[in-house]
């Protein structure tokens, strides 16, 4: 079984949602749509308030390189354009639109039949895909149509699409594979065109075995394409132990992936890259598992951007008595919510309730230096030394010992037996070096 | 509604605790506690309980009157301590010479430099070392086995290690072969099982290597140490046996006699003390293994893991230094 060698850690599985199929969310009463919703530049406003908007209508405009057009994912009136704090914790500009019916934009296909031939060339395929507004959906959000140019000199060999969900609870993409799974292998020939490769591998963790049933059966129609099982460890679907686990290669520190000839994809991005292109729909709606040990219903639900997150609770049975904490994402990577007010963005994968006992955190002993974390870390870090050097503020020297390199996956912090916040201090250290190293730049 | 918590990820976490390595490490005691109860009786007893009480006793007074900050003597890490360094003297060494023990394994070896996690040496073997240096006559006078009710604390016939026997024959001048001809040589076997002098948990390899089996899976230690230290020792002593077996003796009675697999598996592999790299880790054992050798072979004393480990501890922050884990991306491509 292929997997990435270094690190790595086993963290409870806790699938409680896989065998819940895709339920649609209803329409809520009012959304909120914060206007940068992917890495790079904030889009630029477009509507005014008063303004009636469609389903699918621009509402915000990706106006440079890395940045990306935010359509509306209703039909209503703009009531007002504020500032929201979005699931980040970050207060972001945002549309706020009362919801009146549900009137698409024209030109958009909404009939179930699928769309096999792919008829347009590489560079419209790259425009759709920036029109459309399709960002990661794996949960970093760089815009997608990014990833597709290849800068010069370079060239991709493969692309992978990332079907691992590697992370505890989460089940959303693992319901895309086997209920979708047919749009998405299109979205991957998509893709594969776009970028001029003739290889593709769908990497899936070995705890999904019907999704890689599935979808094997599919592939066995598309040569060039191959469903690749992995071994369930974390962070398996990481995009740099990706690369090493399925074609083992390592991207070299401080590089991209295509540095090593490699595009990697989320599946749920594949999906939104068939409905852009094929479908003329942009991406306005997206999966999200809502779930939790407590929680009455655990679910995945097909939810509209901008649609509050109480509104998903809710629909899950609401928010169980013994709630302590509410994620945004998995319980690794995931962020914490201050309130249930915040809306769902194209980032949002899952909503994950811990009870109240497991949310919170043990005091931090003394490092008892087991090494734990340097045996856990996939970057070949020392977790251990790079919060030392971070809380001394010696930055320089967490630079030289790569401090930069950390994925913030959290297997450090996870391992500690002494519950040292690890990955707080890295946070904070990878912060300041990257100011020391900006500043740096400038002189 | 109750407030959230709010937190940095990750959110969940692993079982294991400081706690649970130390529990742990005593469970895989206790087959080597009971051999030891098995062979030297109520001696053995009396010496484990003084020492635990009295490693427990100096943690909490220190930790209450003189650091005056939280005690946290029952995270385990003083019962480990107390353990092992009763463990590493004889069943009928007086009450006040382990007190004393205790008290420097604890004050010194551990508290005076800010206590659990920040100790450059494993405690219970400064403890130790210093009790061997202060009173070298009780600490190597090694009562023989006698079994569970049948000893007192006077009359005990004390006997010579292994070891002991072998650096004595070879200083006057007889061949390996001519002492393990001698009937005071407990020979392999009683090595093996623990039917021969020595201190509490040297004698039994077996009931010691049950216990490392359980750390190793249960995940409190890992392979990196004890088999860089055991590869170390054996190829180092198995070369002299074969250049002259007449002198020095062979590897596998090497690693069954004295202190080797208590040293090898429970106090090299102390985590504070030892490298934190897996590379670091095996220098570490490496390193360990040969010193072993040397300081039995051609040192004063019979036995040479305490000071092996000691002398390896004070080179770890080096080490730690020296040996960083093979990092990600580091590979440099040539054309």
């Amino acid at each position: 079984m292929k997997t990435f060698k270094l690190g790595g850690v086993h963290p409870e599985e806790n699938k409680i949602s896989a065998g819940e199929a895709i339920e649609v969310l209803p329409l809520p009463a009012k959304v909120c749509i914060p206007v940068s919703q992917s890495l790079g530049a904030p889009s630029k406003v477009v509507v005014e308030k008063g303004a009636i908007v469609k389903t699918g209508q621009v509402i915000a405009k990706g106006e440079s390189f890395i940045s990306s057009n935010v359509h509306s994912s209703v039909s209503g009136k703009v009531t007002k354009i504020d500032e929201v704090i979005d699931t980040s914790g970050y207060k972001r500009q945002a549309v706020y639109i009362d919801v009146e019916g549900d009137e698409w934009e024209e030109g958009i296909d909404r009939s179930p039949e699928i769309i096999h031939d792919i008829v347009p060339d590489r560079d419209a395929i790259i425009r759709k895909i920036n029109e459309m507004g399709v960002v990661g959906l794996g949960g970093a959000t760089f815009p997608s149509h990014v990833k597709l140019m290849v800068p010069d000199g370079k060239k991709a060999e493969y692309l992978l699409i990332n079907g691992v969900e590697c992370e505890p609870y989460l089940t959303s993409d693992h319901r895309l594979m086997l209920e979708r799974g047919e749009e998405m292998v299109i979205g991957v020939k998509i893709l594969m065109k776009a970028l001029g490769v003739s290889k593709a591998f769908i990497g899936i963790e070995k705890n999904k075995q019907d999704a890689i049933v599935h979808l094997s059966v599919i592939c066995s129609k598309h040569p060039g394409i191959e469903v690749v099982p992995l071994k369930v460890k974390y962070p398996q679907g990481g995009e740099k132990q990706l690369i090493k686990a399925v074609v083992n290669r390592e991207v070299p520190s401080g590089k991209l992936p295509i540095e090593v000839g490699c595009v990697v994809n989320n599946v749920g991005t594949a999906l939104a890259v068939y409905e852009a292109v094929q479908k003329n729909k942009p991406l306005i709606d997206r999966v999200v598992t809502v779930t939790g040990k407590s929680v009455a219903k655990p679910s995945n639900l097909l939810v509209r951007i901008g649609a509050p997150v109480s509104a998903l609770v809710d629909f899950a049975g609401g928010l169980p008595e013994d709630a302590g904490k509410v994620i945004s994402g998995g319980p690794m990577m995931g962020k914490a919510l201050t309130s249930l007010d915040v809306p769902v963005v194209k980032g949002t994968s899952g909503i994950l309730i811990m009870q109240g006992a497991e949310s919170k955190r043990a005091a931090a002993l003394n490092c008892i230096r087991c090494g734990r974390c340097i045996t856990a870390c996939p970057m070949g870090l020392e977790p251990v030394l790079l919060a030392q050097l971070s809380e001394n503020q010696l930055f320089e020297r967490a630079e030289k010992d790569r401090i930069m390199d950390c994925i913030e996956c959290g297997s450090c912090h996870y391992t500690c037996p002494a519950g040292r916040p690890l990955l707080d201090y890295l946070r904070l250290g990878k912060n300041k070096t990257g100011i020391l190293i900006r500043n740096r730049g400038k002189k | 509604m109750n407030l959230l918590t709010v937190s940095g990820s990750p959110h969940v976490h692993t079982q294991q605790s400081v706690k649970s390595i130390m529990y742990g490490v005593v469970i895989a005691l206790i087959p080597a506690i009971f051999v030891s109860l098995y062979f030297f009786g109520l001696d053995a007893a009396r010496v484990i309980f003084i020492s635990v009480a009295a490693c427990l006793f100096f943690e909490w007074v220190i930790q209450k009157y003189l650091i005056k900050g939280p005690v946290t003597i029952n995270d385990g890490s003083a019962l480990v301590t107390g353990v092992l360094l009763a463990f590493n003297v004889p069943s009928n060494l007086p009450w006040w010479i382990l007190v004393i023990g205790a008290l420097v394994s604890i004050g010194i070896g551990k508290m005076s430099f800010g206590g659990l996690g920040k100790n450059p040496f494993n405690p219970a073997l400064v403890g130790r070392v210093f009790l061997l240096i202060s009173f070298p006559v009780q600490m190597t006078s090694w009562p023989l086995p006698k079994g569970l009710f049948g000893s007192g604390l006077t009359d005990a016939i004390t006997g010579p290690t292994t070891l002991g026997v072998l650096k004595e024959g070879l200083d006057a001048g007889k061949t390996v072969q001519e002492i393990m001809a001698s009937p005071d040589f407990p020979g392999y076997i009683n090595d093996l099982l623990g039917a021969q002098g020595g201190s509490l948990g040297e004698i039994s390899a077996i009931a010691l290597l049950l216990g490392a089996v359980y750390m190793l899976s249960r995940k409190i230690i890992t392979w990196h140490i004890p088999t860089a230290y055991i590869g170390s020792a054996v190829i180092f002593s198995g070369i002299l046996w074969l250049v002259d077996p007449t002198h020095y003796i062979d590897p596998a009675l090497h690693l069954l006699a004295g202190g080797m697999i208590l040293g090898v598996f429970y106090m090299a592999t102390d985590m504070v003390s030892s490298p934190m790299t897996p590379r670091g880790q095996i220098v570490f054992g490496i390193g360990a293994g040969l010193l072993t050798i040397m300081i039995r072979v051609w040192g004063a004393y019979p036995e040479g893991v305490s000071f092996a480990i000691l002398i390896m501890n004070a080179f770890t922050p080096l080490i730690n230094n020296a040996f960083k884990p093979k990092r990600f991306g580091e590979v440099v491509k040539n054309g």
